[in-house]
């Protein structure tokens, strides 16, 4: 309001220019290279070390259709195992991320996940249920992604009778935490109820999440829901920024507001049921990398989605990678992004930027 | 210019103001004040369609608004709200960018042309070293000048404001009422709420008055701001003086006149609700 107070604040202009000129070229440095360097990584760790101009002869020759130059086990590996679970690691990190970022602006808390709504729990059951009746890998995915949508269907169609009266947003959330917990305890009647040789360990340990039953023809699958899902957002991303503002503001700046919070949820329903139906439950990801990336690029829409989906991707693979060489035993997926998420996003909060007020 | 006729809103069905009927000339500022609890918010979330009407019509430029989308509606009328927090840390040059939303295509963002107007919008306020803060770590005076900011990127014909004054210590109540003063000599048509009767002396055109239980009365400020008509609104003494400043300008102001013995307080304190 003064205009006295705000001359002396633009005052030191000059030097905050070229130190805001360094910070960018680290943001850049810290954007492009952090992946880059998790994804060649991520090519030669493992049970069988593959060197990288080893793996660069070997997708070579493959592309041109030449003979297969290294030992007959690496390029299995190589192209059967490892590129598959790679590709699969992006590609779930990168959606669960982009679900949790879109959520935490529609619901305008960063406290939220990209299971709010129920769809984690569904999924979850879906597994666990297909499993108690038998129906093999392609039978677990498709009841987990389908029961994944539809618990966040159930939850939008109660929170709509719920908020007739208003407070749209709040009911949305509370009726969510309703159908997560009913979906948890139909879980729990699964395992209760499932044979506990064989199939009860199944279920806890798909439950516990995992990237290594991954191959090629999921992500026939995996791939192409993921472009779906993203797409929307990665479009109406601008809104989402007014939409953080809360209902009435977006309207008012001339949003749809039912239309954009509808189709945010359809999307991130989708991107989580899929991650959750191919590598079971993975959490933190949704939480901490819009953090993250708020810290990094500020909290702008326009460049945190895409971050956000690109800093999921590099996260999910770099605890993948720790998952299957830290022990000769595999660490399941769902249990390290959770111990290594927690004690690193306490140090983000205590020592970094918050990225929220 | 806005045409209000025989408005009434609320919740559900039940009407919490009736028979309102007003208008406001392109570049006129009119000053809507009223007890807490008269409906002046529900008023206003019936102009900006966050509720609908429960009957009579609102008229922008002598066209009704049922069925206006929100992004029309939003060309028309820009809405600044009291000076509140936003759950993340964006720039003043992205919130106020923000306000040309209603100008963009549904999958685009705002491009350098957007940047500009947003600019403009800063400029014309003033507060262009604003422009690179973080919009969460501004006071409350400067976080009301961002929002009037991004209602200007909107390049609205009508600017609604809900206490644009609240929160607002003495000089920085004044100096916004001079920057919307300013905003109407350019041609904005402003429509404001306040809870200072001197403010509809000091800078509007017309005033309208909600009272509780009682008709709704809008019209030129010395129709509708009277020590009758504030005593029957607030339901405490008023009387409307009027002052020559040094300078020769003659000036309105009402003086609230506090009952000091304790029979009549307590009497006031039993009937007169808070």
């Amino acid at each position: 309001m003064n205009p006295k107070r705000k001359q002396t604040s633009a005052m030191p202009s000059q030097p905050a220019e070229s130190a805001g000129k360094h910070k960018r070229a680290f943001r850049i440095i810290l954007i492009t290279g952090l992946p880059i360097v998790v994804l060649l990584l991520s090519f030669s760790v493992g049970r069988y070390s593959v060197s990288l101009p080893q793996m660069a002869d070997i997708i070579r020759a493959h592309l041109l259709g030449l003979p297969d130059p290294g030992p007959a086990s690496i390029s299995i590996v190589l192209l059967h195992v490892r590129i598959p679970r790679i590709a699969a690691a992006l590609l779930v990190g990168g959606a669960l991320a982009a679900a949790g970022a879109s959520y935490q602006g529609l619901f305008r808390n960063p406290m939220v996940s990209p299971d709010i709504l129920g769809a984690s729990a569904g999924a979850g059951f879906g597994a666990a249920l297909a499993m108690l009746l038998s129906l093999g890998p392609a039978g677990i995915q498709l009841l987990s992604f389908l029961l994944g949508m539809g618990a966040v269907a159930l939850t939008y169609s109660i929170g709509s009778l719920v908020s007739r009266r208003g407070g749209a947003v709040l009911s949305l959330v509370l009726t969510g935490i309703v159908i997560s917990t009913v979906f948890s305890s139909f879980t729990s009647i699964i395992k209760l109820a499932a044979d506990p040789d064989n199939k009860l360990p199944a279920i806890t340990f798909w439950l516990m999440g995992g990237l290594s039953l991954v191959g090629l023809n999921d992500l026939a699958i995996l791939a192409p829901l993921v472009l779906i899902g993203l797409t929307p957002l990665l479009l109406l991303r601008w809104k989402l920024n007014v939409l953080s503002f809360g209902e009435e503001e977006a309207q008012a700046l001339g949003v749809n507001t039912t239309r954009i919070r509808i189709v945010t949820i359809i999307c991130s329903t989708l991107l989580t049921a899929t991650a959750v139906s191919v590598s079971g439950m993975i959490g933190w990801v949704g939480l901490i990398v819009p953090h993250l990336s708020r810290m990094v690029v500020g909290p702008n829409y326009k460049v945190l989605l895409p971050i956000s989906a690109l800093y999921g991707a590099s996260y999910l693979l770099l605890v993948d990678d720790i998952a299957r060489s830290a022990l000769t035993m595999e660490i399941p997926l769902g249990i390290l992004t959770a111990l290594i998420g927690a004690p690193f996003f306490i140090v983000l909060l205590i020592t970094g930027k918050r990225g929220w007020e | 210019m806005l045409e209000i006729e025989n408005l009434s809103c609320g919740y559900g069905d039940k009407p919490v103001v009736k028979d309102v009927s007003f208008s406001v000339r392109a570049g006129e500022i009119m000053c809507l004040l009223g007890p807490n609890g008269a409906g002046k918010t529900t008023l206003f979330k019936t102009l900006l369609s966050f509720l609908k009407p429960l009957g009579g019509t609102v008229k922008i430029n002598g066209q009704s608004t049922a069925g206006w989308s929100r992004q029309v509606l939003a060309r028309a009328v820009g809405y600044v709200p009291q000076a509140h927090s936003a759950p993340f840390p964006f720039s003043v040059i992205d919130v106020v960018t923000m306000g040309r939303t209603a100008h963009l295509g549904l999958f685009a963002a705002p491009n350098s042309k957007d940047k500009s107007i947003a600019d403009e919008a800063l400029h014309s306020l003033q507060i262009d070293s604003l422009r690179n803060r973080i919009y969460t770590e501004l006071s409350g005076g400067e976080r009301q000048m961002v929002l009037i900011a991004r209602a200007l990127a909107q390049q609205p014909d009508i600017l609604i404001m809900d206490e644009p004054t609240s929160n607002l210590d003495f000089g920085n109540q004044i100096r916004m009422l001079e920057q919307i003063r300013l905003l109407s000599n350019r041609g904005m048509t402003v429509v404001m709420t306040s809870h200072f009767p001197d403010h509809a002396f000091l800078c509007s055109d017309r005033a309208a008055l909600l009272r509780r239980g009682l008709p709704f009365l809008a019209g030129s400020v010395k129709e509708v701001v009277t020590s009758g008509n504030l005593i029957s609104a607030y339901g405490i003494d008023v009387e409307v003086a009027e002052f020559t400043a040094a300078s020769g300008r003659k000036v309105k102001t009402c003086v609230p006149l506090m009952r000091t013995d304790n029979k009549s307080l307590k009497n006031v304190l039993n009937h007169g609700s808070p």
